[in-house]
């Protein structure tokens, strides 16, 4: 029988992927910057995973106050980010990301 | 009670200027007229109120503030010093030009303010949590401050590629801060200072969490390989707000990085040294070469600051006391030269467009000799030629090398810092024998000369007395070692 009990590195294991899918979320995408967006809020899911793992297995309620805070400015970021996406839609007419390239050289 | 009054004495500047940003947040959201020059001068005058909070609190005393989040002591309230200087030169040059493209909006202020409130918590951070939330409040004040001209394409392009990279390095920052909590189940400075002195092997979680801080902090204070967004968010981001980028936050990142190395991380120097040598010698090879072929003077100045930025790495990478000396002195001289060449950027204005290419600056010195003269004495600091600042600046950094036997570093530093030269000294070719007939706007604004006065006088002067400022940063950094 396979032992069904999760231990931390299975928790480890999943941010780890979840984290680089965030990551190349943000360098291999070339389409819309929203994924970009969302590729960010992944990045930041993958260490809230990482925390909770880490606290619930230390018994220290330490890194579940740090996920909280994670979370409240993760919402921040991401309103800023649409923010900043809005004036540059309304800017260029566009949120492909091959259209941010006017910045070069 | 007693101890509730005493954790609020330690954080009196910063609470003094988040309280004055809500305020002038309000005056400027109701105020029927929308006068913002007022919430200008109102934040000019409450960020200079705000020094001398800090002066007045700057007696030597160590203090620590909710449960260790926050820590003062001479140290980080030098940086704050440093940093609120550099926000104070920025809102001084910013409301003529603000105004010139429009942007002379009340939020501005209030963002730069607020910022600085993020940088005031970064360098006092105790606690990985509390390094956390000043790195985020800095960076999404920054973040708008970059695409502030909103009906500007570059403007508000700066912004979002500076937010993306931000928010990837601020990613990279939490997990680093997540193998950290793991490894050693603390994420107090001291908690993980001790657990580090304790543990016989060091466990590959901290190594891990330790370089990825360290990447998120490279992207902070634009080190290469994470260089990358300054080049476009200097040139995309206003002017006045590249002035802002190129000063305040890499102090306070650099800080941040100090207070880390020297602080939790410094039983693992024989790892992070290995780090800041590549980071260094790339940065100063980056900030040499890719300059050389800068037509815009934006971009040549980022590329500058990824120069410089190597430059004052070499102090932490001996990871003595003596060379973080070096790397505070040379910060410090680097942000005044900064300061006072952006302010003669500002000046140079053309049909109400900041001129922004340097084949452009041909005849400066015949239309305006006097921002001639001030710039070419910046950029022959920033070069490191003697007598001015920047050359001392550059040469107690390459004294702490040698003294901890970096030779190859210091000579490589030498070596790139003769090519730097070469973009530098272009810049006032073309100002000064390229003919051209070159009319500038004429925009009185006091704010801006007396910052280009009083940088000229702090590059010109600081050879009379080095020892001034070397003294006040030895005094200052030995407080780093002290335990509160």
């Amino acid at each position: 029988m396979v032992d069904t009990v999760l231990s931390l590195q299975h928790y480890l294991i999943l941010a780890g992927i979840v984290f680089t899918i965030g990551v190349f979320g943000i360098f291999l995408n070339r389409k819309n910057v929203i994924i970009i967006l969302m590729s960010i809020e992944l990045m930041l899911l993958a260490v809230n995973i990482n925390f909770v793992a880490f606290s619930a297995f230390m018994g220290d309620i330490t890194g579940q106050i740090f996920t909280m805070f994670i979370l409240t400015v993760a919402a921040a970021e991401a309103a800023i980010g649409l923010a900043i996406l809005v004036v540059f839609f309304r800017n260029k007419g566009s949120i492909a990301v091959e259209d941010i390239s006017e910045l070069k050289g | 009670m007693m101890i509730l009054s005493y954790d609020i004495y330690n954080i009196i500047p910063e609470l003094f200027l988040t309280l004055s940003a809500m305020i002038l947040l309000m005056f400027g959201a109701y105020s029927k007229n929308m006068d913002s020059k007022m919430v200008f001068k109102g934040a000019i005058g409450l960020l200079a109120l705000t020094g001398i909070l800090l002066l007045y609190s700057f007696n030597g005393y160590i203090g620590t503030a909710f449960s260790d989040m926050i820590k003062t002591n001479p140290f980080s309230q030098f940086l704050k010093v440093l940093i609120l200087g550099s926000a104070l030169g920025v809102m001084a040059i910013s409301y003529s030009y603000a105004h010139q493209i429009k942007t002379a909006i009340f939020e501005y202020p209030v963002l730069l303010m607020l910022s600085v409130v993020g940088m005031f918590i970064m360098v006092s951070s105790n606690s990985l949590l509390s390094l956390y939330m000043g790195l985020e409040l800095q960076s999404l004040s920054l973040y708008i401050l970059a695409s502030i001209r909103r009906n500007n394409a570059l403007s508000s392009e700066a912004g979002l590629k500076y937010f993306v990279l931000g928010a990837l390095s601020s990613g990279l920052l939490l997990f680093g801060i997540s193998f950290i909590y793991g490894a050693t189940g603390a994420i107090s400075y001291d908690g993980i200072a001790d657990f580090i002195s304790m543990s016989l092997t060091i466990s590959p979680g901290i190594i891990v969490g330790m370089v990825f801080m360290l990447a998120a902090i490279a992207f902070k204070i634009s080190a290469v390989p994470f260089h990358m967004w300054a080049p476009d968010v200097y040139q995309g981001a206003p002017t006045s707000v590249t002035a802002f980028f190129a000063t305040a936050p890499k102090i306070a990142a650099f800080g941040l990085l100090i207070q880390l190395l020297y602080g939790p991380f410094a039983q693992l120097s024989a790892d992070w040294t290995q780090i800041l040598y590549f980071v260094s010698a790339a940065s100063m090879a980056l900030g040499a070469f890719a300059g050389l072929v800068q037509s815009n003077i934006k971009r040549l100045l980022a590329y500058s600051s990824i120069g410089h930025v190597g430059y004052a790495l070499i102090g932490l990478t001996t990871g003595l006391s003596g060379g973080l000396n070096a790397t505070l002195t040379y910060l410090a001289i680097y942000l005044v030269m900064s300061l006072g060449m952006f302010a003669c950027i500002l000046k140079i204005n053309k049909d109400e467009q900041n001129i922004e290419s340097i084949e452009d600056y041909a005849g400066l010195s015949k239309s305006n000799p006097l921002i001639a003269y001030a710039m070419a004495i910046f950029l022959f600091s920033m070069a490191g030629i003697p007598p001015f600042a920047g050359f001392f600046g550059k040469l107690v950094i390459f004294k702490a090398a040698i003294d901890a036997s970096l030779i190859y570093l210091a000579v490589f530093g030498v070596i790139t810092s003769v090519v730097g030269a070469y973009y530098y000294l272009k810049i006032i070719k073309v100002m000064f024998f390229d003919e051209a007939d070159l009319v500038l706007d004429q925009h009185k604004s006091k704010g801006s000369l007396a910052v280009i006065s009083l940088c000229l006088l702090f590059v010109v002067f600081y050879i009379v007395s080095p020892e001034y400022l070397a003294n006040i940063i030895q005094s200052v950094s030995s407080w780093l070692f002290v335990n509160g």
